[in-house]
C-alpha cells in the first residue's frame, strides 16, 4: 500500500506523460479526421455500379433457372406424390386398370444397368482422358478427341438401335447386357472430355515437383493428378449417370421390358429384358389409366431421388483437402 | 507438412507403402509404369475403334438410300415414305436452329449460375445474415453457408436427372398452355417481324428450346462452376490486390482463364442438344417446314429418328440411317467451327 | 483410402441387389417374350398378367415398341411373338423361315375426338371429316359440316387438325379407312404409316394426340377409343356406310366387325363396313406366332397363352375399351393355334 502511495507521489516522468497523452489519444476516434469515401462501396462510381448490377444479374438468372427444376419437381410431387410408398419397391407393375403396384423391379433394373454401365465407361474414360491430358499434342490424341466430340451428338436411339445389332442380335435376345452398352454409348464422351479437362486444370507445378521427386508417370497420374482432379472428373461422371439413367430410347430396342423381377430360378439373369425406371415412365405416361400414370410419375420422382442420393455418395468420396 | 505436394496426410502415409518416391523407381515400379501407360494408349484406341465402328455401322446401312437418293437428299423438303421421296433440309435447318438458340439461352443462364456458385454470393449472404444474430461461428449454424452452397449445387445437378420423357410431358402440360397467350399476343401485335409471324397452336419451336436449354443448363454449369474454382487463388487475389472489383475480376481474369473448361463443357452441352430425342420429339411439332418463325413447329433429325424408327419397314431404315450420318457430320462441323473460334480468340489475347 | 471404401460400397451394392432380385420362382419355367403394337397393349398386359398369375412357372412378358419394331424383332427371331395392327406383308412373312401363323386375337375402333367447348355433340358426314384430313375442310362453321349439325352453333373457327407424328399402325388403319371412303384422299395422301399430312400440327403417340387436344381449343384428332373415354373426350359421331349417323360403342364396333369374312389366312380389314349400325372405323388386331417352335414349352404355354386370350380373355375387352372379336372368328383363330 504505501509503495503505491510512494509511486503515485512522484511526479510522472515525461515517458509516462507521453504515454498517458498517447492512451488518451488512442481512446478518442483512432480514425478521426480520415476521409473515407476511397474505401467504401458507393453507387455513385460507375465501377462499382457495374459490378453491383451485374451482381444482383447473376442472382435473377440463377433463381431463374432454378425456377423450372422446382416446377418439374411440383408437378412430379402433385401428380405421382400420391403413390409414393414401401410398396413402390416391392411390387411389380400393376396390369391395365389394376390398382396398386409398384415397381420395384424397375428400380433394380436401372440400378444394375446404370451400375454396369458405370462399370464399363468410368475406367475407358477416366483412363482415355488421362492420356489425353499427358499426350495432348499427339496425333493419335487428336483422333481420340477429335472422336469424342463427334460422339456427343450421338442420338440415344441410335446407340440403341446399334446395340440392338451388336449385341442383341448377336446373344438372340434382348438383355441387361444390351441395355448397360447402349447406355456406355451415351455416358463415354462426356467422361473422356471432362475427364481430360479436369486433369489438364492441375497446374503444371503440381506434376513437375512429383516427376522432380522421382515418382514414375503413373506413381504421379495416381498420387497427384487423379486425387486433385477427382472433383471435376468426379462431375463428368455424375452428369453422365444422370443422363444415362433418364435415358429411354436406346433401352427400348435393348432391355425392352418386363414385368417381373430380374431373377429367374433363384438367380440374377442379366442376359434377358430388363425393367427400367425411364422405360418404365415413357410406358406408363402414355397409358390411358389413372393409376398407371400416377405410378409413372412417382417413378420419375424415384429417379430423380436416386440420382441425387449417387451424387451425394459420389460427393463424400472426393472430400479431399489439397494444399496449393 | 507432406512430403509430396498436392497430395493429403493419407496420401503421403500410402506413399511409404505403394512407393517411396523419394528414391528412384524400383523395377517393379517401372514396370508398372509401362503396362499403365499402355493400358491407357490401349483404351485411347479402344475408344477410336468404337466410334469408328459405330459410324461405320450407320454408313454401311445407308448405303442403299445414298444410292438412291444420293445428295438431293440434302436439300429436298418433303418427307413422303409413301411416295418415296425423301428429304431432310427443314430437319436439318430444324436442329440447327433450335440447337444454337437452346445453347444461347442455356449458356447464358449457365454460366451465369456457375459464376454464381463460384463466387459464393449464397454463403456470403446467408454469413451476414448469421453475423446479425451473431451466429456466425456456431457449431451448428456457422456451417450453414457452406450447406447451403453445397445444397445450390446440387440442385443445379439434379436438372440433369430429370429423365427427358418427363421433360416433355412437363413441357406438353404445363409450359405450351402458360406461354400460349404471351406468344399469340406477340404474334397478334408483331406478326411482321420474322420470328413471331406464326401463331403457337400448340407444340413449336419455342417451347423445344424452353426446355431444350433447361435439359442443357447442369451441363453447362456443372463444367463451368468446376472450371471456373480451379483458377488458381492467386490470380483472384492479384485482381483484387490492383483495384479491381469483383466483377472486374470475372470478366477480366476468371472468365479467361476457365475459357478453355467453359468452352468444353459449351461443347459437350451442345452435343446433348443435338442429339436430344424423346423431349423434342414430344415438343417441336414435328412438322417438315423450313421458318424461321419461333411459334410455328418444326422438326429436328433426332426428333424424325425417333419418330420413324419403331414402325420403319426395311426400305425406311437405309434412309433413317442417312440422316444419322448427316447429324453426325452436323456435329462434326460446328464442333470443328467452334474450335477455329476458340483457337482465333486465343491467339488474339495472347498476342496481346 | 478411397478406393477401399468405393470398393466396400459397391460390395454392398452387390449384396444387397442380389438380395432384393432373388425373388424368383422354381420349376419348369417358361418365359415367353413378345414385343409390338401399342394399340392392343393394355389389353394383351392385363391377359399375360392374370395368366402368368394363374401359372406361376410361365412368366409372359410384353413391350409395345411399335408394330414395325415387333415384326423387326420378330423376324429377327429376338422374340417369341410379336404384335401388329397390320398384319405382316407377304414378302416379310416369306423371310421367316418355318413359316409364319398370324392370330387376330382382338378388335378395337379409332374415334375423332374434337374440342369445342359448347359443343357437346357432333355429327360428322363422311365428305367433312375426310375433308378435314385432307385440308379441304378448314372451318368449323363449314356448310359441310353445319349441314349435318341443324340448330348447332358451330364457331367460325378454324379447325385444329392433330395427327400423328410417329409411324403408327393406328394411322394405317384410320388412312386406310378414308382411302376407302374418298377417291381423292386415296390419291393425295394414300394409305401409310406415316404419311405426309398435308395439314395439322403432330404430336407423339396416341397420348400426345390426346394432351394436344385436350389443351387445343377448336381441335380435332384420330385416338383410340380406349383414350376418348379415360379422358372424357367428346368423340364425333360419324357417318357410315348406310348413311347412319353412329357413334363409338362396343355394339356399333361388334356390328361393324360382324360383316367381316375371314379368309382361311386370318388377315381381314373392315375398312368401310356395312350394316346399319356399324361404326365405320374398326380394325383387327394380331399375335404373330411362328409355326414351328424348337421349344416344347414354350409352345404349349402360347397355345394355352392363346386360347385363354379367345375365351375368358375376351371378357376383359370391353372394360378396357376394346372389341370382343365375333364367335365365328373365335372358332376359326382357336382352330389355327391348335394346328401349329
Amino acid at each position: 500500500m504505501s509503495d503505491s502511495d510512494r509511486v503515485k507521489a512522484k511526479p510522472p516522468s515525461e515517458a509516462e506523460t507521453l504515454l498517458h497523452r498517447a492512451e488518451a489519444e488512442a481512446e478518442k476516434d483512432p480514425f478521426a479526421g480520415v476521409d473515407f469515401a476511397e474505401l467504401e462501396l458507393s453507387l455513385y462510381r460507375p465501377r462499382t455500379l457495374f459490378s453491383i448490377i451485374l451482381s444482383w444479374l447473376v442472382t435473377g438468372m440463377t433463381l431463374l433457372a432454378l425456377i423450372p427444376l422446382f416446377a418439374v419437381l411440383w408437378m412430379l410431387i402433385w401428380r405421382g406424390g400420391r403413390k409414393l410408398g414401401l410398396a413402390l419397391f416391392t411390387q411389380l407393375p400393376p396390369a391395365p386398370l389394376e390398382q396398386g403396384g409398384g415397381f420395384g423391379n424397375a428400380i433394380v433394373g436401372t440400378l444394375i444397368m446404370v451400375g454396369i454401365a458405370t462399370l464399363i465407361t468410368v475406367p475407358l474414360g477416366v483412363l482415355t482422358g488421362v492420356f489425353l491430358a499427358q499426350a495432348g499434342a499427339s496425333k493419335l490424341a487428336g483422333a481420340v478427341r477429335f472422336s469424342a466430340k463427334v460422339l456427343t451428338g450421338f442420338p440415344s436411339i441410335l446407340a440403341g438401335v446399334f446395340a440392338y445389332g451388336a449385341i442383341v442380335l448377336a446373344t438372340g435376345g434382348y438383355s441387361a447386357i444390351a441395355g448397360a452398352v447402349a447406355l456406355s454409348i451415351l455416358m463415354l464422351p462426356t467422361i473422356i472430355l471432362t475427364s481430360e479437362s479436369a486433369i489438364a486444370m492441375v497446374p503444371a507445378k503440381m506434376k513437375e515437383a512429383s516427376i522432380g521427386l522421382g515418382a514414375t508417370g503413373t506413381q504421379t497420374v495416381w498420387m497427384v493428378l487423379l486425387p486433385t482432379a477427382m472433383p471435376g472428373i468426379l462431375t463428368g461422371v455424375m452428369l453422365a449417370i444422370a443422363r444415362a439413367a433418364g435415358e429411354t430410347a436406346p433401352l427400348l430396342f435393348t432391355a425392352l421390358f418386363s414385368n417381373y423381377w430380374l431373377a429367374s430360378n433363384g438367380r440374377i439373369d442379366l442376359m434377358q429384358p430388363t425393367a427400367s425406371l425411364a422405360v418404365l415412365i415413357y410406358n406408363f405416361s402414355g397409358m390411358p389409366f389413372k393409376n398407371q400414370v400416377e405410378l409413372a410419375w412417382a417413378a420419375a420422382l424415384v429417379l430423380v431421388a436416386l440420382v441425387l442420393i449417387t451424387n451425394l455418395i459420389g460427393q463424400s468420396f472426393s472430400r479431399q483437402q489439397v494444399n496449393q | 507438412m507432406t512430403s509430396v505436394p498436392g497430395t493429403t496426410r493419407l496420401e503421403d502415409e500410402a506413399a511409404w507403402h505403394v512407393g517411396q518416391t523419394w528414391q528412384p523407381p524400383s523395377k517393379a515400379q517401372r514396370w508398372i509404369d509401362v503396362l499403365f501407360r499402355r493400358l491407357c494408349v490401349g483404351f485411347a484406341a479402344l475408344t477410336i475403334v468404337l466410334i469408328a465402328l459405330l459410324v461405320f455401322e450407320i454408313a454401311v446401312k445407308a448405303i442403299p438410300a445414298f444410292r438412291e437418293h444420293g445428295l438431293s437428299f440434302l436439300y429436298q423438303a418433303t418427307w413422303d415414305p409413301n411416295k418415296g421421296t425423301y428429304g431432310i433440309l427443314p430437319e436439318i435447318w430444324g436442329t440447327l436452329y433450335t440447337s444454337l438458340l437452346a445453347l444461347f439461352f442455356g449458356s447464358a443462364f449457365g454460366i451465369a449460375a456457375a459464376v454464381f456458385l463460384s463466387e459464393g454470393y449464397l454463403g456470403e449472404a446467408v454469413f451476414k445474415i448469421l453475423k446479425n444474430f451473431n451466429l456466425h461461428f456456431h457449431p451448428f449454424w456457422g456451417k450453414l453457408p457452406d450447406r447451403l452452397e453445397v445444397l445450390l449445387k446440387n440442385l443445379i445437378e439434379l436438372l440433369a436427372a430429370v429423365p427427358s420423357v418427363v421433360y416433355g410431358l412437363w413441357g406438353l402440360f404445363v409450359v405450351i398452355p402458360l406461354i400460349r397467350p404471351g406468344c399469340n399476343w406477340l404474334h397478334a401485335q408483331f406478326g411482321w417481324f420474322p420470328l413471331f409471324s406464326t401463331d403457337l397452336s400448340g407444340p413449336g419451336i419455342l417451347p423445344a428450346v424452353f426446355v431444350l436449354s433447361i435439359m442443357i443448363l447442369p451441363t453447362i454449369t456443372a463444367i463451368s462452376r468446376d472450371a471456373l474454382i480451379s483458377v488458381p487463388p492467386k490470380l483472384r487475389m492479384a485482381a483484387y490486390g490492383l483495384g479491381a472489383t469483383r466483377w472486374e475480376t470475372i470478366l477480366g481474369v476468371l472468365l479467361p482463364t476457365a475459357s478453355r473448361g467453359i468452352f468444353g463443357g459449351v461443347v459437350l452441352a451442345f452435343g446433348r442438344a443435338l442429339g436430344e430425342t424423346m423431349a423434342l420429339a414430344m415438343l417441336v411439332g414435328n412438322a417438315n417446314r423450313l421458318t424461321v418463325s419461333l411459334f410455328s413447329p418444326a422438326n429436328t433429325l433426332a426428333a424424325l429418328l425417333a419418330n420413324s424408327f419403331p414402325e420403319a419397314g426395311a426400305k425406311e431404315i437405309p434412309v433413317l440411317m442417312y440422316a444419322a450420318l448427316v447429324l453426325l457430320a452436323i456435329t462434326l462441323v460446328v464442333n470443328m467451327f467452334g474450335a477455329l473460334v476458340l483457337e482465333r480468340a486465343a491467339a488474339k489475347s495472347e498476342a496481346k | 483410402m478411397f478406393i477401399k471404401r468405393f470398393a466396400i460400397v459397391t460390395l454392398l451394392v452387390a449384396v444387397s441387389v442380389s438380395l432384393i432380385a432373388c425373388s424368383g420362382s422354381k420349376g419348369n419355367f417358361v418365359k415367353l417374350q413378345g414385343a409390338g403394337a401399342s394399340f392392343p397393349a393394355p389389353l394383351y398386359l392385363k391377359w399375360f398378367k392374370t395368366y402368368s398369375s394363374a401359372h406361376p412357372n410361365i412368366q409372359v412378358d410384353y413391350q409395345s415398341v411399335g408394330s414395325g419394331s415387333g415384326v423387326k424383332s420378330f423376324m429377327d427371331k429376338t422374340v417369341d411373338f410379336a404384335a401388329s395392327d397390320a398384319a405382316m406383308k407377304p414378302e416379310d412373312m416369306a423371310k421367316v423361315e418355318g413359316g409364319v401363323q398370324l392370330l387376330p386375337m382382338t378388335a378395337g375402333s379409332i374415334v375423332l375426338a374434337y374440342n369445342l367447348k359448347d359443343v357437346p355433340n357432333l355429327r360428322l358426314p363422311r365428305e367433312a371429316y375426310a375433308g378435314i384430313f385432307d385440308g379441304k375442310v378448314t372451318k368449323w362453321s363449314d356448310p359441310l359440316i353445319a349441314k349435318a349439325n341443324p340448330g348447332v352453333k358451330l364457331p367460325d373457327l378454324p379447325i385444329n387438325v392433330i395427327v400423328r407424328a410417329d409411324s403408327s399402325g393406328t394411322t394405317f388403319v384410320f388412312t386406310k379407312h378414308l382411302a376407302a371412303i374418298s377417291p381423292e384422299f386415296q390419291k393425295a395422301i394414300g394409305v401409310n404409316n406415316m404419311p405426309n399430312w398435308p395439314v395439322g400440327t403432330r404430336s407423339k403417340g396416341n397420348e400426345g394426340v390426346t394432351a394436344s387436344i385436350l389443351t387445343t381449343p377448336g381441335s380435332i384428332g384420330y385416338i383410340e377409343y380406349g383414350y376418348a373415354h379415360s379422358q372424357n373426350l367428346p368423340t364425333a359421331t360419324l357417318e357410315n356406310k348406310s348413311g347412319n349417323y353412329v357413334a363409338a360403342s362396343t355394339a356399333s364396333a361388334e356390328a361393324a366387325l360382324a360383316s367381316a369374312q375371314m379368309p382361311t389366312d386370318l388377315v381381314a380389314w373392315v375398312s368401310d363396313p356395312e350394316g346399319q349400325d356399324a361404326y365405320p372405323i374398326v380394325t383387327f388386331t394380331w399375335m404373330i406366332l411362328y409355326k414351328k417352335y424348337d421349344n416344347k414349352d414354350k409352345l404349349d404355354a402360347l397355345k394355352g397363352l392363346v386360347t385363354y386370350g379367345l375365351t375368358d380373355g375376351q371378357k376383359e375387352s370391353e372394360s378396357l375399351g376394346y372389341v370382343p372379336l365375333p364367335p365365328p372368328v373365335v372358332a376359326q383363330v382357336k382352330a389355327a393355334a391348335d394346328a401349329l
